[in-house]
């Protein structure tokens, strides 16, 4: 085909362009996309240091209540009135106290030594946890790892998935049948007992919770890849570049792949929001992030001996903080299914 | 009828065989060695090495393989490492306090969010509909987590509607003391989803033309949704509550943990925190078998919900 012929032809516009116009109208979706775009800012600020590097400082008095209600009552903070009243006068003992010779030298040693004493603050923006730790600090901290736990493992899913359906959709026959088995055996166990028995044998930690939900969450866009993959393969366009000589994996990866690409967006926005809400649960469970890191689950799973004892503001910012997330992120994700996919309209 | 059952159950070996293979590889491949957490910390070699001995370690795969596999189709799972009960005893003395909280949920979840879903999906675009929409989204993007522990401390806590946790000897007082509670919050919970999911089964009947002809031909409004939409989309919601069935034997892990209710997914969390495989093995393969077995019946029920659909 002629270079110029093609120039020539008005160019139509492609479906990221389409799409990129009918999401720009979508006022909820673009409201919610600041929202996650202002969330992803702040973690970029958290992850290189900028703020909240600092949240496992014991800044202030165990559950120190937020500004705005004031520092807390003495007897509150666990001191009893009239423990003082009772004074023994003190007795000598230094005849019999084996240590007593000591004393001085040990006095001096401990005076060359510096001592900072620190202030605690009584009250701070949004109050402190059980160690005196910032709780916004923390929910900063906390966000962080846990969209980084919901996005990376949603993204190890879609590739596994991605992988799995275009060599089952394209090629069908024996390894069609093969990955259909390997679906089969995957959804025929329920998810939350394969997300069990993955970290029974694979341990804690960060990277093993992204392994994990990765490993375990890759079925349902495999079955949408392979369906799409399906449809496309018997088209002319493919049918054409396989004419030309293009090799299978150029087929499936350059050609397909790019058509489809819209299909694979919308599902992986959908597993974020599924997937930061596993953490949560696994955390508390005490399967996910382990305890010298932060993340909303961890938060959640210490607010709830603190909710008992009156000290509630943990859990508020925890949870105001995923809650404004992931109602930002499935908005937008649905502007997205809408703006991309006009056929999943009104599908969960 | 019977050749279709008996093909479906036939088609599931294979599948069945790929969840052994693969739990098998996965504690046998990626699993810290079980002798070493069997033997316990002060184990001398030679200890370990018995042990592996007994449970037939020193043995090459295929044939280890081979004995997992017999003690699946004897249904013999023999004990627990860490406590020694007989891994049957336990899933048969687990089950019932399990079944006692999820059947309640399944249940109500189901019957709530139906007319609810069918309700908003006729109203559709009103502003009922657009408000309750909204709120779903936002109930459903709080964690399952806040829900247990606010509503713990508010209804069991604060206000002493209900025990805080607890649980006793008796089905009855279980039922009517213990369960509610997490019925009410897993069902609170649960409500949101199911019926954003319903209304769109239904929004999909509704544009159908057999409604426009139901109409037409002057059929009242009841008549349309509850004998012609309702039981069109009863098809989808069915398999809905079919891939929900298996869930509630395993149980909401979340819920008995909170809870302390003694039911399966307590047990097995438990199992996966002591590397008690045994039990997480026989846990994920009989659930598998489980939910199986519900597909079959699902697909089953079809047939009675919508006389159309043939059984291939």
């Amino acid at each position: 085909m002629n270079v110029s012929q093609v120039a020539a032809a008005p160019r139509s516009a492609g479906v990221w362009l389409t799409a990129w116009r009918r999401f720009k109208g979508d006022r909820v979706g673009m409201t919610a996309g600041v929202v996650v775009l202002a969330f992803l800012l702040l973690i970029a600020a958290a992850a290189s240091g900028l703020v909240a590097s600092q949240w496992q400082r014991e800044l202030a008095v165990p559950n120190a209540p937020p500004t705005v209600l004031g520092p807390r009552a003495a007897e509150d903070a666990g001191v009893m009135a009239g423990a003082e009243s009772k004074v023994l006068p003190p007795v000598d003992l230094s005849d019999i106290d084996p240590l007593a010779p000591r004393y001085k030298e040990w006095a001096d040693r401990a005076a060359t030594m510096r001592n900072t004493e620190t202030v605690k603050a009584d009250t701070l923006r949004l109050g402190a946890d059980r160690l005196g730790r910032d709780v916004l600090d923390k929910a900063i901290k906390g966000t962080q790892i846990s969209v980084f736990v919901g996005v990376l493992s949603a993204v190890l899913a879609t590739l596994i998935g991605t992988v799995l359906g275009a060599l089952a959709g394209f090629f069908g026959g024996k390894v069609g049948d093969f990955l259909e088995w390997l679906y089969n055996v995957f959804t025929a166990i329920p998810d939350i007992l394969l997300i069990f028995a993955f970290a029974a044998v694979l341990g804690r930690g960060v990277g093993t919770v992204v392994l994990i939900l990765g490993l375990t969450g890759w079925t349902g866009l495999y079955r949408q890849v392979r369906a799409e993959f399906i449809k496309h393969s018997g088209r002319e366009y493919v049918r054409a570049a396989e004419a030309i000589g293009a090799s299978p994996g150029a087929r499936m990866f350059r050609h397909i792949l790019p058509n489809v690409s819209h299909v694979i967006l919308v599902r992986m926005s959908l597993l974020v929001v599924g997937f930061i809400k596993s953490e949560v649960i696994l955390s508390y469970l005490g399967l996910g992030v382990p305890i010298d890191q932060v993340s909303w689950g961890t938060m959640l799973a210490e607010a709830q001996s603190e909710l008992i004892l009156g000290y509630w503001w943990q859990l508020a910012t925890a949870a105001a903080f995923m809650a404004v997330f992931v109602t930002a992120f499935s908005l937008m994700a649905d502007a997205w299914r809408d703006a991309l996919d006009p056929k999943l309209r009104g599908a969960e | 009828m019977l050749a279709y059952v008996i093909k479906r159950l036939w088609q599931m070996v294979p599948t069945l065989l790929g969840v052994v293979l693969l739990v098998f590889c996965l504690f046998h491949f990626f699993g810290s060695d079980p002798s070493v957490i069997l033997a316990g910390q002060n184990a001398t070699p030679e200890q370990i090495a018995a042990i592996r001995q007994q449970l037939g370690l020193d043995q090459p795969a295929y044939v280890q393989f081979w004995i997992f596999l017999k003690q699946i189709a004897q249904f013999d799972w023999g004990r627990s490492w860490a406590t020694q009960e007989q891994v049957s005893h336990l899933f048969a003395t687990r089950m019932p306090a399990t079944l006692t909280v999820m059947l309640p949920i399944l249940i109500l979840d189901t019957i709530l969010a139906v007319p609810v879903a069918l309700g908003v999906a006729y109203v559709r675009g009103s502003l009922t509909d657009r408000a309750l929409m909204v709120a779903t989204t936002v109930a459903l993007s709080i964690s399952f987590l806040v829900y247990v522990i606010v509503g713990q401390y508010v209804f069991g806590f604060q206000l002493g509607w209900f025990p805080v946790q607890g649980w006793s000897a008796s089905t009855w007082v279980n039922l009517t003391q213990y369960s509610p509670l997490p019925v009410l919050l897993a069902v609170m919970v649960g409500l949101s989803p199911q019926t954003r999911l319903y209304r769109s089964f239904f929004l999909d009947e509704l544009g159908h033309d057999y409604v426009r002809t139901a109409r037409a031909k002057g059929l009242t409004e009841d008549v349309v949704l509850f004998k012609h939409v309702l039981r069109n989309a009863m098809i989808p919601i069915l398999t809905n509550v079919g891939l929900a069935l298996p869930g509630i034997f395993v149980g909401s892990f979340l819920i008995e943990v909170f809870f302390s209710i003694p039911g399966l997914g307590r047990e097995v969390l438990l199992a996966v925190n002591r590397s008690d495989y045994p039990v997480i093995q026989a846990a994920t393969v009989y659930l598998a078998m489980i939910t199986m077995l519900i597909n079959l019946l699902t697909d089953l029920a079809y047939k009675v919900v919508d006389p159309r659909v043939t059984l291939r």
